[in-house]
């Protein structure tokens, strides 16, 4: 925790311009991190100076500006491949976020792989965005879904994981961190259990990103998908990391421009990784930002503002249970980052629209994780998230704001 | 927070708390079902017809305060009504929520005024119209899912 002691939130906070805004005349008390971060100037003004004196097309153009535009494009990319410890830049693709790097994988990777009776492996924990897309290449193929269940704290069976992995399953997808529940996943060993019989495993880390520090090579994932937008980044640019080796055995996701290397009406020869997974001008600035969001990160230290992030984790988790009639979803030993809640007399959404009374803004609904809700028989909850900047004088402002609902409704 | 009392008025806090006619219905004369995908909201409502005028109207399901306490007051006001007259009434209810000109005098909302404070938080509009909705589609004896998007 010492790094908690010497952890400067006041001066990070000075660097959010967002977070000196007042909501209905109250300080703003931003707790929806999950949906998405806040930007620090650092960033804002690396997109504005792109912009404004750097901007053009990338790759392609001789002139000064494309040159100067795609060094910072690639730089970005080496930021990226820095902060995940990928082996090699082309590991690296660019995406619009991790929605796309999952349909990426799941039409490229595994439509070709999957023959009737395969199996995709989830977790009953999963956002949409990793139910989806497998359903529609199980549709397509002819494979079927298969899903992990969690257990009442919400952590995953890990015997069933064993269980329902064997000789059919050809790819497990799992998030690391739960965007309802907080849960953060034992991804190490699901990628052990899943490598012991030839299994490939792509982690959804969305919500692990900002929280959890990353080494894709030592925990060996096939594929890692994040988004910029959750790592205090633009939104419209996210990550797909995946192994040199399953990427270039991979068919383009989309062609176009950029992805090739010659088009003839004869035939198309495509451009190397990371570029063949590129097609179209891609989100320039928005991966020029996420660069300067993981500088940014690096520069606080992703070890500091995790442990920063667990004191405000306990710290809520204590305070909200102190509160009569508030109900926790998601009692998971490892947990990164949120606290999703429900109170016996109000609906999330009045708590949602209270709490906003009082400056403090909160996520209301079924977090694009709607099994998750039946699995705790909730039609929705209340999520607090956090992020690193955050103060336990806004958690108190939260509790407070909480018991005034409860007050009004009772 | 007190501010918050424009939205929350005790008498929709009191039909939140106690809803009235919350029930099902086993042999309506009508029923739909109502669901508000982005929150959640499940409303049934059941709808008994005699002479073409609302003989019982109930409802059951679950959803916020807003939308648990317009499905209520609802059913309050509909009883007694004509079909044209429940009709109506709906179109002023909806005009008076989503329509910045007033809505017309000539079908008073009476005691459903309270609900209108719900116009100024433009995404709650949809859980104070979802069983409005549902009402509206069990009148037209549609079978199936009716959505407020």
């Amino acid at each position: 925790m010492n790094n908690t002691a010497q952890y400067d939130v006041v001066s990070i906070r000075n660097d959010f311009p967002i977070l000196g805004k007042k909501i209905h005349g109250k300080p703003l008390v931003y707790l929806d991190n999950a949906a998405s971060s806040q930007h620090p100037v650092q960033v804002i003004n690396a997109v504005k100076e792109f912009y404004e004196s750097g901007y053009s097309n990338i790759h392609r153009g001789v002139h000064q500006l494309s040159q100067d535009a795609t060094r910072a494009y690639e730089n970005a990319r080496a930021s990226v491949r820095g902060f995940i410890k990928a082996d090699c830049v082309h590991e690296v693709v660019f995406t619009s976020g991790t929605t796309e790097s999952i349909n990426l994988v799941a039409q490229s990777y595994a439509r070709p792989l999957l023959k009737i009776g395969d199996e995709i492996l989830i977790t009953h924990m999963e956002h949409h965005s990793n139910i989806v897309p497998w359903q529609i290449v199980c549709e397509q193929t002819g494979a079927v879904l298969k899903v992990v269940p969690i257990s009442d704290a919400g952590e995953l069976e890990m015997d069933r994981f064993a269980e329902l992995m064997n000789e059919r399953t050809k790819l497990v997808s799992v998030v690391h961190v739960s965007n309802a529940l907080g849960t953060v996943n034992p991804v190490k060993k699901i990628v052990n259990m899943a490598h012991a019989q030839g299994i490939p495993v792509l982690v959804d880390g969305a919500q692990a990103i900002p929280h959890i520090p990353l080494d894709v090579q030592e925990l060996d994932c096939d594929f890692y998908a994040f988004s910029g937008h959750k790592i205090y980044g633009p939104t419209g640019i996210g990550v797909l990391y995946g192994k040199e080796k399953l990427l270039n055995a991979m068919p383009p996701y989309q062609g176009g421009g950029d992805m090739i290397l010659s088009v003839s009406f004869e035939g198309t020869t495509y451009n190397a990784l990371p570029y063949k997974f590129e097609a179209g001008t891609p989100n320039i600035a928005g991966a020029i930002g996420l660069g300067a969001a993981i500088e940014y990160v690096q520069k606080i230290g992703l070890g500091a503002i995790a442990a920063h992030e667990h004191g405000l984790l306990e710290y809520a988790t204590s305070e909200l249970k102190r509160i009569d009639g508030l109900r926790i979803i998601g009692e998971a030993e490892q947990k990164a980052g949120l606290v999703s809640f429900v109170l016996d007399c109000v609906h999330p959404h009045d708590i949602g629209t209270m709490l906003d009374a009082e400056g403090v803004a909160i996520r209301t609904g079924h977090h694009c994780a709607q099994p998750v809700m039946e699995r705790f028989k909730v039609p929705a909850t209340a999520r607090a998230s956090f992020g690193m900047y955050n103060t336990f004088g806004e958690i108190d402002v939260l509790s407070e704001a909480i018991r005034k609902t409860i007050g009004m409704f009772s | 927070m007190e501010n918050m009392r424009d939205l929350y008025q005790e008498v929709i806090l009191d039909h939140n708390k106690n809803p009235r006619n919350f029930r099902k219905m086993e042999t309506p004369d009508g029923f739909a079902h109502g669901n508000n995908p982005l929150c959640g909201d499940q409303i049934d409502v059941y709808l008994n017809l005699k002479d073409g005028v609302v003989d019982d109207i109930s409802f059951d399901g679950h959803g916020c305060a807003i939308c648990t306490a317009s499905a209520s007051m609802m059913t309050l006001a509909l009883k007694g009504k004509t079909e044209a007259e429940a009709h109506a009434l709906f179109e002023s209810f909806h005009h008076a929520l989503t329509e910045d000109a007033p809505y017309p005098d000539d079908v008073p909302l009476g005691k459903l005024k309270v609900l209108t404070g719900v116009k100024e938080y433009p995404v709650r509009v949809k859980c104070a119209t979802l069983a409005w909705h549902t009402f509206d589609a069990a009148l037209k004896k549609l079978q199936g899912e009716i959505s407020t998007e």
